[in-house]
């Protein structure tokens, strides 16, 4: 790889400060006891507490996930605090009762808040740390009927709602990950949109990993009754920490008879430095269920961060008609490792889904790409189409794809298209000879590449996700 | 065409260069000035197509010895982006595909990026796409391949004239044209000409890298260069040409057809 590339992949973490607020942070280690304390904190009903025991009693038997294609350390379960929120817990009526200091944090991660947040239309469910800081436009789409905060206020508010949903798309003890965060999460979103209604902004909120060591472990939840369409943004970024942070969030969307639910996300967390010391673990259950007719559920993803990157974001087809969409780039340098894809499950009749996969590997990274399409024998007329592209940079990175089809119905048609191509010399000297540099000619190559998943994404997502793209992948090509 | 008060814009002294440790270019000199059209010919391997490559900043060539001024300036002390940027073009003899990105996105940035340099305010994609079509119709193009991927999928000659395009659009000081005439028809030989020369004018110079007379008839040359074994052997003017259409190149050579056969 020559000396420009690699300047180009190179580049600094941008987001890597410690904000100085007090945090209220629990002992380390993990049993009944630290659980019966998250519980109690966060005042829980008993059904909840149950909830995460018996979780927790599933996760005992459990055993770590060997199959992805990453490598890594055990994790010493002990050794993570699972509880940690800023000690300033009453509740603000304004902007300007926020810490001044965590309105620092955000202007430094640019987060669209306050005017910036009217101007662009999106509403902010700030999670720090576990606990919600700030919601805006609250009473706003309340106008509508749409609840939109975080999962604890939800407990005590609308537990019923909570409690119907909670676990009924991933259960307790679904995977080791999931089994984890349904026995420790401390907070998330919670996201209602009653029938008929049609969310009038894209709901928006970010996501900060801020204590050393202290484990996240987000819980979201997002239900469309019948008829109900919603774009729910998530964006992440966590600053710079030299131990592996664990992060294994569970996200659950249910979408029933014509519902609509776009989820997007750009994930941009500390992937370890160029060694590929530190980083985040983002270990992350995403399942949607399309359980009414014509319902529908889209997942885009841009991950650009993480030391390792664990995720599937599925869709599971129950209703008839029902769609499922993915669209996907994973870039991965230095020594990061992504293993990801979806599932898309075909079970009710002339269920459509679609997957595009875009993933750019750089540095000594390895990217998977992981898909399981399944149609089940009630999946009459069950359609899928899956693309899957690689992206190399330089000669020291990986990329790969399993996919993995099981069709058991005899009218359905599958669908699969794969292509590796590489950013080469002689392309950069082609866009040097038209006086464009090496960083721009990275950027307008890897923006082609990823177009079809950008294009999905709502504008100024697109925005972010495009100089997220530049910056990530500066100094890789040369 | 040789004009009295023209500027000397391209001057090579004693040029060498190695590609993998291979020494292709042998000690080249040539001075190129404001207003003329240089040909160099020769047979394969004699490094032609390297010269062009190196007078770009190609990084694959080491250039072990000599000099390279360009207005003046050392060549050799500019990035490719920046002799780009300060009036060299070479049209590729194989235009590379870069697969997603439009020809219309390229074409802009590359177009705001000289616009930028010149001090010139950069188009709009709505302007730049008015102003892009009128170029096309110079080279008889169809304005779909603005919405196609770089290059990808293009016949031989819509790579070349996409080249000529790109010549058209950043107006260089130093046009390099290598192998130009390569894989066209003669119909398209005839436009891709034809644009060359209407682009050609007394404050810039084109240098023709071509193994066949035949681009010529078309871009008459102010001065033919014969290279040989990586040195120009020989130099005239259109004369030249079309005696080595008649006799060969092995008239000009200096030295035993077995010695030339090192790289392209």
């Amino acid at each position: 790889m020559s000396a420009v590339l690699q300047n180009l992949v190179n580049q600094p973490y941008k987001h890597g400060f410690v904000t100085d607020i007090e945090s209220d942070v629990a002992p380390k280690g993990l049993n009944e006891d630290t659980i019966r304390l998250i519980s109690t904190k966060k005042n829980e009903p008993q059904w909840l507490l149950e909830f995460r025991l018996k979780a927790y009693q599933q996760w005992l038997k459990m055993d770590e996930p060997k199959w992805p294609n990453v490598k890594y350390p055990k994790i010493d379960f002990q050794a993570i605090s699972y509880y940690s929120a800023p000690k300033s817990k009453k509740k603000l009526a304004s902007m300007d009762e926020v810490d001044p200091e965590l309105l620092r944090t955000f202007e430094k991660l640019g987060v669209p808040m306050n005017e910036r947040a009217k101007l662009a239309g999106v509403a902010v469910d700030v999670i720090f740390d576990s606990v919600s800081v700030v919601t805006t436009y609250k009473a706003k789409l309340a106008e509508v009927g749409i609840i939109f905060g975080s999962i604890s206020e939800a407990v005590q508010e609308h537990p019923e709602l909570v409690k119907q949903y909670l676990g009924s798309v991933v259960p307790v003890g679904d995977n080791y990950y999931a089994a984890l965060n349904s026995a420790v999460f401390t907070d998330g979103s919670f996201c209602f949109i009653p029938k008929g209604v049609k969310c009038p902004m894209d709901l928006s909120t970010y996501f900060r990993i801020n204590t050393e060591a202290s484990g996240q472990f987000e819980r979201t939840l997002i239900i469309a009754e019948e008829g109900a369409s919603v774009s729910y943004l998530e964006g992440c970024t966590a600053p710079k920490f030299d131990t592996n942070q664990l992060h294994a969030a569970v996200v659950e969307l249910v979408a029933l008879d014509n519902a609509d639910i776009k989820y997007s996300t750009v994930q941009n967390w500390y992937a370890g430095d160029e060694n590929g010391i530190g980083g985040i673990y983002n270990f992350v259950t995403k399942r949607g269920l399309a359980k009414g007719v014509n319902s529908r559920i889209s997942w885009t993803q841009v991950e650009t961060g993480s030391a390792i990157t664990w995720k599937y974001p599925s869709c599971i087809l129950r209703g008839d008609n029902s769609v499922g969409e993915f669209y996907s780039v994973a870039v991965t340098n230095n020594h990061q490792q992504a293993d990801t894809g979806t599932k898309m499950i075909h079970i009710g009749k002339n269920t459509r889904s679609t997957i595009v996969s875009k993933g750019i590997s750089a540095g000594h990274s390895n990217n998977s790409y992981r898909g399981l399409v399944r149609i089940a024998p009630t999946a009459a007329g069950a359609r899928n189409y899956s693309q899957c592209d690689s992206m190399l940079i330089g000669d020291q990175s990986a990329a790969n794809t399993f996919p993995y089809i099981q069709v058991n119905n005899n009218s359905a048609k599958v669908e699969h298209e794969a292509s590796t191509s590489k950013i080469g010399e002689e392309q950069l000297f082609y866009f040097a000879q038209r006086g464009i540099g090496a960083e721009a000619a990275v950027s307008m190559i890897i923006n082609g590449f990823c177009k079809d998943v950008f294009q999905q994404l709502p504008m100024e997502f697109a925005v972010e996700a495009t100089k997220l793209l530049g910056f990530k992948l500066e100094g890789s090509v040369g | 065409m040789i004009y009295q008060d023209s500027k000397t814009l391209l001057e090579v002294r004693g040029l060498r260069a190695t590609v993998n440790g291979v020494e292709i270019l042998k000690g080249i000199d040539l001075t190129v000035r404001s207003g003329e059209v240089h040909a160099i010919m020769g047979p394969n391997g004699s490094g032609k197509s390297t010269f062009a490559k190196v007078l770009a900043g190609h990084t694959a060539y080491e250039v072990t010895g000599g000099e390279v001024a360009f207005e003046g300036k050392s060549l050799f002390e500019l990035k490719p982006e920046e002799r780009a940027r300060a009036g060299v073009f070479l049209a590729f003899q194989y235009p590379i595909e870069i697969p997603g990105v439009a020809n219309s996105q390229f074409l802009r940035l590359a177009y705001n990026t000289m616009q930028a340099q010149r001090g010139r305010d950069e188009l709009d994609p709505l302007e730049f796409d008015d102003f892009v079509r009128e170029k096309m119709k110079l080279l008889e193009m169809n304005p779909d391949f603005l919405d196609r991927s770089v290059n990808e999928g293009f016949s031989g000659g819509e790579k070349k004239r996409n080249e000529i395009l790109q010549m058209a659009l950043l107006e260089p000081r130093l046009a390099v044209l290598d192998e130009t005439d390569s894989g066209l028809d003669i119909d398209a030989l005839r436009v891709v000409a034809g644009g060359v020369n209407q682009l050609a004018n007394k404050d810039n110079a084109v240098l023709l890298v071509t193994h066949y007379q035949r681009l010529l008839n078309y871009i008459v040359p102010d001065y033919v260069h014969v290279m040989e074994s990586g040195r120009i052997v020989k130099t005239g003017d259109k004369a030249l040409a079309l005696e080595l259409e008649n006799r060969g190149y092995d008239w000009v050579s200096v030295e035993p057809r077995a010695a030339a056969g090192a790289a392209a």
